[in-house]
């Protein structure tokens, strides 16, 4: 009989431990999907309200500049330098090689697919995102959005819908001006200050860029438009609280828009690579 | 005969009203029974039976925290009971669907605490704003009506107040504006959620006032939420108090005031509206 304890504990402490271990990731894992679960909520009902009536046309618009002309200094600055950065880091690495003329490709090709959207999204998660995040929380804990269902008006499809569309269309559009002033860094840089030859920058950079190239940046910059404007309308929309979240939902949805577009970044250029290999 | 403590008063909310609450009444405009709302495991409303009568002001009082405010985003169908019936005007709304809803909202208008306003638009776009979006009307004919309200809620007289934004309004112009929002597409049945906190003992008696000659002008149904009992007995026609997720008391000022609810004397005697003691029945 002495031995019946020991048979049974064993087994029991087992089912212990597995039983400690599921408590400890059943918060985190809950945690997680009702995350992303809230997210994909939210974003399919600003789809299904898109294309019910009424349809205000001015709203649009309107997030259009905010997302779009509120955006263009700030990308203008950031696009110029990166360009003559990336040419500057691009001339120090070919000239190991002798092959600086291939610097008009190298930023070419790195602002198309990478550089362009990646700074792009990152900069309009900072201006833009945070804006949204915190005109809707101060809506939240003014009563606005209330106030919004009270006159019998969808607040999802009168705040949020726009929002998403409007980062939608606007994301492509900023990163081809970031592409353009990116260029204009990097020739700035290369032809003026390292002389590199004019004809080569030009020559290198129209045979190894495609169209494509900027198809995939385009792609790439819509696909963040939406996550960025999702993570930025759901902390402000379901906010609750006073003035101290709104500082921090404003935080949480920068942090979330930018760590969501470098993830979908690394799957959407893998699954690209593999639709459309390079170049060689 | 005065209610005690013994005898169930003449509105206890037990037996308010004998016929079914389903069926349209000339008297009483809303109807709740066995109103019931959990957030989480917090139990809020755990069976609210409540009468809001056609016309007149209700005010419904209670102290932090009990589920006024809950209650009142209830009768809009703002959130949707656990359990329980609402009915307005003899129509349930509980199981209406979002376009249904929609049109019974247009019955209600509702003035915020801190009024609501929308900061991103004037006074003009503010007051406007539900017309503009429930209907395609002239854009004099709009203008028009919101000039009207301002004249009938002395507002006009504000220099520039038609472009002021809200950020430029004083408190009770804000509250002001957000009553003529409300008032603009003529509702039936008026909400106000806390209208006098946070204002001054005149502005309060602005405040009130206003509640009063709105009913009187318009005459609307005013349903209003408060704690501030001297505010509430002065221009209240019905009383009701939530307590404890349900209705303990309800009926005109002086039968309510005559209660000798234990809650609802505290709450009274705590306002300092009586002197402890004083009003209890025998």
């Amino acid at each position: 009989m002495s031995t019946a304890p020991s048979v049974e504990t064993a087994p029991s402490q087992t089912r212990e431990r597995w039983r400690g271990l599921l408590d400890a990731i059943e918060a985190p894992l809950k945690m997680t999907f009702g995350y992303f679960g809230d997210h994909s909520l939210m974003l399919a009902q600003a789809i299904r309200w898109l294309f019910r009536r009424p349809f205000r046309a001015r709203i649009f618009l309107e997030q259009m500049e905010f997302v779009g002309v509120g955006s263009l200094p700030i990308i203008l600055l950031v696009g110029f330098f990166s360009g003559a950065v990336a040419a500057q880091q691009a001339i120090a690495a070919l000239s190991i090689f002798g092959q600086e003329r291939f610097v008009g490709a190298t930023v070419g090709l790195s602002l198309a697919q990478e550089l362009a959207p990646v700074f792009t999204a990152l900069m309009i998660t900072a201006s833009a995102g945070s804006g949204m995040a915190t005109e809707l929380g101060s809506m939240r804990i003014t009563e606005q959005i209330d106030a919004l269902s009270t006159f019998a008006v969808n607040p999802v499809q009168y705040l949020v819908t726009p929002r998403i569309v409007a980062t939608f269309i606007m994301m492509p559009i900023m990163t081809m001006v970031f592409n353009i002033i990116g260029l204009f860094g990097a020739y700035l840089y290369s032809i003026y200050l390292k002389n590199i030859d004019l004809g080569q920058f030009i020559e290198m950079y129209t045979y190894w860029t495609d169209p494509k190239d900027y198809i995939i940046g385009g792609t790439k910059a819509a696909v963040f438009g939406i996550s960025v404007s999702l993570a930025a309308c759901y902390q402000g929309f379901n906010l609750r609280g006073g003035a101290k979240e709104v500082g921090l939902a404003t935080r949480r949805a920068v942090v979330s828009g930018s760590v969501s577009v470098l993830v979908l970044d690394y799957f959407l250029i893998d699954l690209f690579h593999i639709l459309w290999p390079y170049k060689t | 005969m005065t209610p005690s403590a013994t005898q169930p008063p003449a509105n206890a909310t037990a037996p308010l009203v004998p016929e079914d609450p389903s069926r349209r009444n000339e008297r009483w405009q809303i109807r709740i029974r066995g109103l019931q709302k959990a957030f989480g495991a917090h139990h809020v409303l755990k069976g609210v039976d409540l009468d809001i009568e056609r016309g007149k002001t209700n005010i419904i009082i209670g102290g932090s925290g009990q589920g006024k405010s809950v209650l009142m985003k209830h009768l809009m169908g703002l959130l949707r009971p656990d359990a329980g019936q609402i009915w307005v005007d003899g129509q349930d709304i509980v199981s209406l669907g979002d376009v249904e809803m929609g049109q019974l909202r247009r019955k209600f208008g509702m003035v915020f605490q801190y009024a609501a306003l929308f900061d991103s638009m004037t006074t003009m776009e503010n007051i406007a704003f539900p017309l503009l979006e429930r209907y395609s009307l002239p854009t004099d004919e709009v203008i028009e009506r919101v000039r009207d309200l301002l004249r009938r809620l002395d507002l006009a007289h504000v220099v520039g107040i038609e472009e002021k934004f809200p950020a430029e309004l004083s408190g009770g112009q804000r509250k002001r504006v957000g009553l003529a929002r409300a008032l603009i597409d003529r509702p039936e049945i008026l909400l106000y959620d806390e209208p006098t906190t946070g204002l001054d003992p005149v502005a309060t008696k602005n405040v009130d006032e206003m509640i009063r000659r709105t009913a009187d002008q318009f005459g609307v149904t005013s349903v209003v939420i408060s704690h501030d009992m001297a505010s509430t007995f002065r221009i209240a026609d019905r009383v009701s108090m939530l307590h404890d997720g349900r209705i303990i008391v309800t009926g005109t000022p002086a039968e309510v005031l005559a209660s000798r609810q234990p809650e609802l004397r505290e709450f009274v005697e705590t306002s300092g509206l009586v002197a402890a003691g004083a009003g209890a029945g025998p």
